[in-house]
């Protein structure tokens, strides 16, 4: 029976129009990431520092957290400490009615998608109304993001022209770009000014200095976390990094990996609320610090490499199988190779470790990571991890799973494989029967022809052609 | 150094029962370029598919007959990439921790993938006597990305006079096979198999050629299928029929 993943591969492989504007986006995410690192060397040196700094970062964890903590109580802000998704939601939501806030205007944020807050807070009575142009899109239309990066990327102008037309009656009908981009400014102007309350979240966290950047290109992020009385900031904890000056190389990797560009058109560096005689600004700066099961990530020094993760969509925009789905098919917040090994960590193996499976480890998301996170290793990892009869492994539901079938077949082929003399009787008489090969082999020849056995192995062969065999 | 006179062949289980030229060519093109060519007898498969399923237990046992053919210090050269870079690269994690695992390093030093090795370590020029070809070149993952190795099967093309090399559009996507992921996944599977034989048949090439076998048989299943398109030849059946035309 095929499975949910694949089912969802169907319908992902048979919606034409996703394909088709997904391949495109990608290779053109794919061409610019290309131009923005014409030297090898120096990419490399890059990508070599980037690493070092979230590894360093990652081994003072739990340290630099507390760090983090003091510099930005000491600044201002007010930090709390969420285990859970749902934890993150109530606190949030306590802010937002301490505030009696009835709308929260946000800007883009994994974390938040990861909470499933929207949902949360419209069951409270609270409207959160998404600001970045890819996330309006989708919560006009009902959707969820299909890439971390580029949420509405499964989309083409025309359909946002039509969905735009219907939810924005009294506006002009534009199927243009900065048309678009202008009826979604027009419409959002207004909630910037009505809003009390805002949500963003971090790409980075200095714990020197208890600064938060955040990086965008639409000015939305700015007004959300500026202009209401109030900012949220949600973020994983493993978003933390040591020093400022270890700012500069990670923004440079993470938005010419994303989308090409030397820089974004906004970095804000947040470093509490308004202060005394200042003009602008929250009077409220709250930091929601999210575990969320990575704690237990953590805990393994070879899956911990998993939260080296900057979020920068390479991954995906690199991945043969992404750039044929979308991120949707993947059923989870986060899609695409960093999904497939952050989602069965944080879910459970039980839940999402088909994902682990999808891949064929190609390597293409790996080579374009801009802190070497071995995409591949761990994949086959969590692989081994989803089979392994021992309850105590340190993932989510470890060898949940194994099958007693494949299982079997495993130990029948090792049976075979592990002795020279089983497997030579075995290829000899598959070469004499392979008149009885089958010409259907199920998946494998509904697109192709079915392989048939030589008439003599290799191991034969190279006898009769005078080769020494020790 | 002086290029090692002796070396042993891993032909790998799937050369061995489904496309045997190809490892008779590659042992052919050893054994011309001066070098004397040993075939363990105890040698079966890298342990590879059980490795990439998550049954280490399986793979490690497999991989033990392999560190038992394969013992001594000679080079061991590999007609394949994946194998190859399942000996070199994951061998030392596969043992990790084991009493093997000084030998699985050991071996994994010793390992080269053919054209690296015609190339590398030979420095092995082919003399063309075949007729003008267009070739479609598909390097496979492992050769290209886990080994990095792509340059020595370019190299060797290059060194055909009268082969021109392409790659197709998209030439470094991966081809869709990555062994159980065919059958875990078919439809993505036949999804990226069929966009890269389409891409394949627009070179316009001939012959397409790879240093895998496995990327060859999902490409050339396809290509069949579809019917028409290059005739399917692992690099070193290639290099033997261009040195030995009639
Ligand atoms: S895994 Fe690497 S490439 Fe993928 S989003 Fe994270 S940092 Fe970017």
């Amino acid at each position: 029976m095929p499975s949910e993943l694949r089912l969802r591969v169907e319908s992902g492989l048979g919606n034409g129009r996703v394909r088709v504007n997904i391949r495109r986006a990608m290779d053109h995410l794919v061409h610019k990431r290309a131009a923005a690192f014409p030297d090898a060397e120096e990419r490399e040196g890059l990508r070599a520092q980037g690493e070092a700094i979230r590894a360093e970062a990652l081994a003072r964890l739990p340290e630099l957290l507390e760090t983090l903590e003091r510099t930005c109580t000491g600044n201002g802000m007010r930090v709390h400490w969420a285990e859970t998704a749902a934890e993150a939601n109530r606190i949030a939501l306590d802010i937002l009615r301490a505030k009696g806030a009835r709308t929260l205007i946000k800007g883009k944020s994994m974390v938040s998608e990861e909470m499933g807050l929207n949902a949360f807070l419209a069951a409270e009575g609270i409207e959160a109304v998404e600001t970045d142009l890819g996330e309006l899109i989708l919560q006009l239309g009902g959707e969820r993001p299909s890439h971390i990066i580029a949420p509405a990327i499964h989309k083409d102008r025309y359909e946002v022209a039509e969905l735009f037309g219907r939810c924005f009656p009294e506006l002009p009908y534009r199927e243009d770009i900065e048309g678009l981009t202008a009826a979604a400014r027009a419409v959002m102007r207004e909630r910037f000014r009505a809003a009390t309350a805002g949500l963003s979240g971090v790409n980075f966290a200095v714990a020197e200095t208890g600064t938060l950047c955040l990086v965008e290109n639409e000015g939305n992020g700015r007004l959300c976390t500026s202009a209401p009385d109030v900012h949220i900031a949600v973020m994983g904890i493993e978003k933390v990094i040591a020093r400022l000056d270890q700012l500069p190389p990670l923004l440079t990797l993470l938005t010419r990996s994303a989308t090409g560009q030397p820089v974004t058109t906004y970095v804000n560096l947040i470093s509490g609320p308004r202060r005394a005689g200042e003009r602008d600004g929250p009077s409220e700066v709250h930091l929601i610090l999210l575990d969320n099961g990575r704690s237990r990530v953590y805990a393994d020094p070879e899956l911990r490499d998993t939260l080296r993760c900057i979020r920068c969509g390479a991954c995906m925009n690199h991945c043969p199988i992404y750039a044929r789905l979308g991120g949707h098919a993947y059923g989870t917040v986060y899609p695409g190779p960093i999904g497939s090994i952050l989602e069965p960590q944080l879910q459970g193996l039980d839940r999402q470790g088909e994902l682990a499976e999808a891949s064929t480890l190609c390597g293409a998301c790996a080579e374009a990571c801009p802190v070497k996170i071995p995409i591949p290793k761990l994949l086959n990892r969590l692989r081994w991890e989803a089979v392994r009869p021992d309850p105590d492994a340190p993932t989510l539901a470890p060898g949940s799973r194994r099958r007693a079938l494949p299982a079997l077949g495993w130990w029948l082929w090792a049976w075979v494989y592990a002795s020279p003399g089983r497997y030579r009787a075995i290829s000899t008489l598959a070469g004499r029967l392979r008149w009885l090969a089958p010409r259907r082999l199920g998946a494998w020849t509904r697109s192709r022809t079915a392989p048939v056995p030589a008439p003599r192995p290799l191991s034969r062969l190279v006898e009769a052609e005078g080769f020494e065999r020790e | 150094m002086r290029p090692p006179t002796e070396v042993l062949f891993f032909g790998t289980c799937l050369i061995d029962l489904l496309f045997p030229q190809a490892g008779l060519s590659a042992m052919r093109l050893l054994r011309e370029a001066g070098v004397r060519v040993i075939y363990p007898r105890g040698q079966t498969c890298c342990g590879q598919p059980a490795w990439n399923s998550g049954y280490r237990e399986e793979a490690r046992r497999v991989a033990l007959t392999q560190l038992d053919a394969l013992a001594g210090d000679r080079p061991v050269v590999v007609p394949s990439g994946s194998c190859a870079g399942m000996l070199r690269v994951h061998y030392p994690s596969l043992f990790a921790g084991t009493a093997d695992e000084a030998r699985a390093k050991a071996l994994a030093g010793r390992v080269y993938e053919l054209t690296e090795f015609l190339v590398r370590v030979l420095d092995w020029h082919p003399k063309d006597l075949g007729p003008p070809l267009r070739v479609a070149v598909h390097h496979s993952c492992s050769a290209r990305r886990e080994l990095g190795i792509a340059d020595a099967a370019a190299a060797l093309l290059r060194r055909l006079d009268q082969v021109e090399a392409v790659e197709p559009d998209h030439g470094s996507e991966c081809c869709g096979f990555g062994g159980t992921f065919a059958i875990k996944q078919p439809e993505l599977s036949a999804a990226m198999a069929g966009d890269k034989a389409e891409a394949i048949r627009s070179t316009g090439a001939q012959v397409l050629v790879s240093q895998d076998c496995g990327c060859l048989m999902n490409l050339g299943g396809t290509l069949a299928r579809q019917g028409g398109g290059p005739r399917v030849r692992h690099i070193a059946e290639l290099l033997w029929e261009r040195t030995h035309a009639e």
